[in-house]
């Protein structure tokens, strides 16, 4: 991987450098990707919102981007390599750049830097996110209606705050349609790997799920359900509409393209600042992918109306009574979270089973 | 625990391990030739897309398969001619062969991604699949599994019980010996290299026929590596080979399985760590064997 990487870095510069002697006067916008823009999920979408900038500003820009970028000091590099070939702005895309992100920003203080899914910020970087919690609400209204085990089973990707409070979020919906539900989270430990992910999946169903959450980026978990008949799933980052109408009964999407295209137009017209973005449902960040007639018409009715008032405002996800695992009170009766706990959220809520590996 | 039904374990480790299996003993056949191919990986991932590829064109996983060891073969020609007939250094050939791979399977899937290929029946034995507990774990997979571990049976009996095989082996152990009995090494070994590439073929194919299935870019994630640890693991014995593949697939079911259970007490990293664990504490514990003598060293008949 860190040769490919390496190469594909080169590629990348090069050309950066043939763009930056054909004309000065475009704003370059460099991305870098955690996995291939072919897994039809999270990488994808990024890559959907790059060619929307390119769409929406012609020649006035030049794109760049970089894929299957691993986390860690490689990010780096790449991000250095972007930064001297005359990058003006630069989108990294997971959140297991954030050091990266910050290290390279500190070099370039005149480059600016939006960050996926994290926390760090600073002069010149930007941290923006979804609030994918919300559709996983949705998510796991559907799921606790549609069990007939009982056993909802969670591909996690990584034991970070993103991803537990989406656990989080399916599991109080499922459980206040189900209270029989039980959830089971296997860590994958990737965010994209098809092999181990068909086989997680595998795994959740031969335990008894009959249900499957997926917060890693390929689709393979989707055709283990297919394989495996009578389970269904959701579509995680992108629509995966290839496997409806079953297993995939509706999905995620994360749709970045108007953030984009208002960032980077920011940094054309001068007006760029960093900021923090966190959109919702209601902003059009977080879309929930078509709820297919697998699922019965009155659970996709309540389905589609918890979805409008999260969309309204009216329902926080989070909203008390919560314990945590422990039995320690979190939210107290009408309280709903703020968002400070929610970023940094690392404990299970009330009922589910298992540890966070920390 | 309770909650693992040990039937579906032991089916799923089977299914897990055929892929790193089938890529092992190639390898494990060209470095008895005395030839160290590091490019499984890419053989693998080249062997993922062609088959991908072909089974979708033609509808048929067969014809599929077979294009997948072609491709891997192929590819592995590449290597072949390189380090033979060049003479350049077998490390760094190998280790561009996997980027080559790499390069090379995102570029012919390009159209391929998110496509559904055909399905690969399971092969229907009768009576031997209805044998209660041995049924399921067994005689309910589909033919490459079965392919695999024959594949593994032929290479064994080659290697020891043909006099072919012992050419092999010769040819691996002291090419300027075997040279001089009038041995064609390059000729060998070059079989030996796409023998080795057509079954990294064959395990990739595995990957995006059955096990995952579909195609996409870098699906083989590190398989090609683990296969190439095995083969040192197992001391370049086709026996050990299944069991090392065996072990590993076990570990890396087990450790899913035992948090899909919902009732692990056991930190997930350690579970993690498990198949890699486990893998080389048995490594220890065999002792690994002698590498064939003249591995990875070049061969020139002027030499």
């Amino acid at each position: 991987m860190t040769f490919k990487t390496v190469l594909l870095g080169a590629t990348a510069a090069m050309g950066l450098a043939t763009g930056a002697m054909a004309q000065d006067d475009k704003t370059k916008v460099g991305f870098i990707y955690v996995g291939p823009i072919g897994d039809l999920g999270w990488s994808y979408q990024h890559d959907q919102g790059r060619l929307a900038v390119e769409e929406e500003f012609g020649d006035r820009v030049e794109t760049v981007y970089v894929e299957s970028v691993p986390e860690g000091p490689d990010a780096e590099r790449v991000l250095t390599q972007m930064a001297l070939q005359g990058a003006d702005m630069i989108f990294t895309t997971s959140f297991g750049f954030m050091e990266a992100t910050m290290n390279a920003a500190q070099k370039f203080p005149d480059v600016k830097f939006e960050h996926a899914t994290g926390y760090q910020r600073a002069d010149n970087v930007s941290t923006y996110s979804a609030r994918f919690y919300e559709g996983r609400a949705v998510q796991g209204l559907i799921a606790g209606e549609m069990t007939e085990s009982n056993i909802i089973g969670y591909i996690g990707s990584y034991p970070i705050p993103e991803v537990i409070r989406g656990i989080n979020a399916a599991y109080l919906q499922a459980k206040k349609v189900n209270p029989e539900v039980e959830f089971r989270v296997v860590w994958a430990y990737t965010w994209f790997d098809p092999a181990k992910e068909a086989e997680a999946a595998k795994a959740l169903i031969d335990a008894g799920a009959d249900v499957i959450l997926q917060h890693t980026d390929s689709t393979a978990p989707q055709a283990a359900a297919q394989e495996a008949g009578d389970v269904i799933t959701f579509g995680q980052a992108s629509d995966m509409f290839d496997y409806a109408p079953k297993p995939r009964v509706s999905s995620i999407i994360d749709n970045w393209n108007q953030y984009y295209i208002d960032r980077v137009g920011a940094v054309m017209d001068g007006s760029w600042e960093s900021q923090d973005v966190w959109g919702g449902i209601d902003s059009g960040m977080v879309e929930i992918g078509e709820i297919t007639e697998a699922v019965p018409a009155e659970v996709k009715e309540a389905a589609l109306e918890l979805k409008d008032k999260i969309a309204a405002g009216e329902l926080h996800p989070f909203t008390g009574p919560i314990n945590k695992q422990d039995g320690s009170a979190w939210l107290a009766e009408g309280e709903t979270a703020d968002d400070e706990t929610l970023a940094g959220m690392n404990f299970y809520v009330e009922g589910i089973k298992g540890e966070i590996p920390q | 625990m309770s909650n693992i039904d040990p039937i579906l374990l032991l089916s799923a480790i089977i299914i897990v391990s055929t892929p790193i299996l089938l890529a092992a003993i190639g390898e494990l056949v060209v470095e008895r030739a005395g030839v160290l191919n590091l490019g499984v990986e890419g053989m693998m991932i080249t062997g993922a897309v062609c088959g991908f590829v072909v089974a979708t064109l033609s509808g048929s996983p067969w014809l599929g398969f077979a294009g997948a060891a072609l491709g891997g073969a192929l590819l592995s020609m590449i290597f072949g001619i390189l380090t033979q007939l060049f003479l350049s250094n077998q490390v760094a050939t190998g280790l561009a062969l996997t980027l080559f791979g790499l390069g090379l399977s995102a570029l012919l899937g390009q159209g391929y991604i998110g496509v559904k290929g055909p399905a690969v029946p399971d092969l229907y034995l009768p009576l031997l699949r209805d044998i209660p507990v041995l049924g399921p774990i067994l005689f309910r997979h589909d033919i490459i599994v079965y392919l695999a571990l024959a594949i593994v049976l032929g290479v064994w009996i080659f290697l020891n019980r043909t006099r072919a095989g012992r050419v092999l082996r010769a040819v691996g152990e002291n090419h300027d010996a075997a040279h001089a009995l009038g041995y064609k090494v390059v000729r060998v070994r070059l079989m030996a290299i796409a023998f080795g590439g057509a079954c990294a073929g064959l395990g990739g194919a595995y990957l995006s026929l059955v096990r995952v299935p579909q195609w996409t870019e870098g699906m083989t994630a590190g398989a090609g590596w683990i296969a190439l640890a095995i083969v040192v693991f197992a001391s370049w014995r086709p026996g050990r080979l299944v069991l090392g593949a065996w072990l590993f697939g076990g570990a890396t079911a087990l450790q899913l399985a035992l948090q899909a259970s919902g009732g692990v007490q056991i930190p997930i990293e350690y579970l993690q760590m498990a198949p890699y664990l486990a893998t080389i504490l048995v490594l220890v514990i065999l002792r690994a064997g002698r590498a064939p003598g003249s591995l990875g060293r070049p061969f020139h008949a002027s030499s």
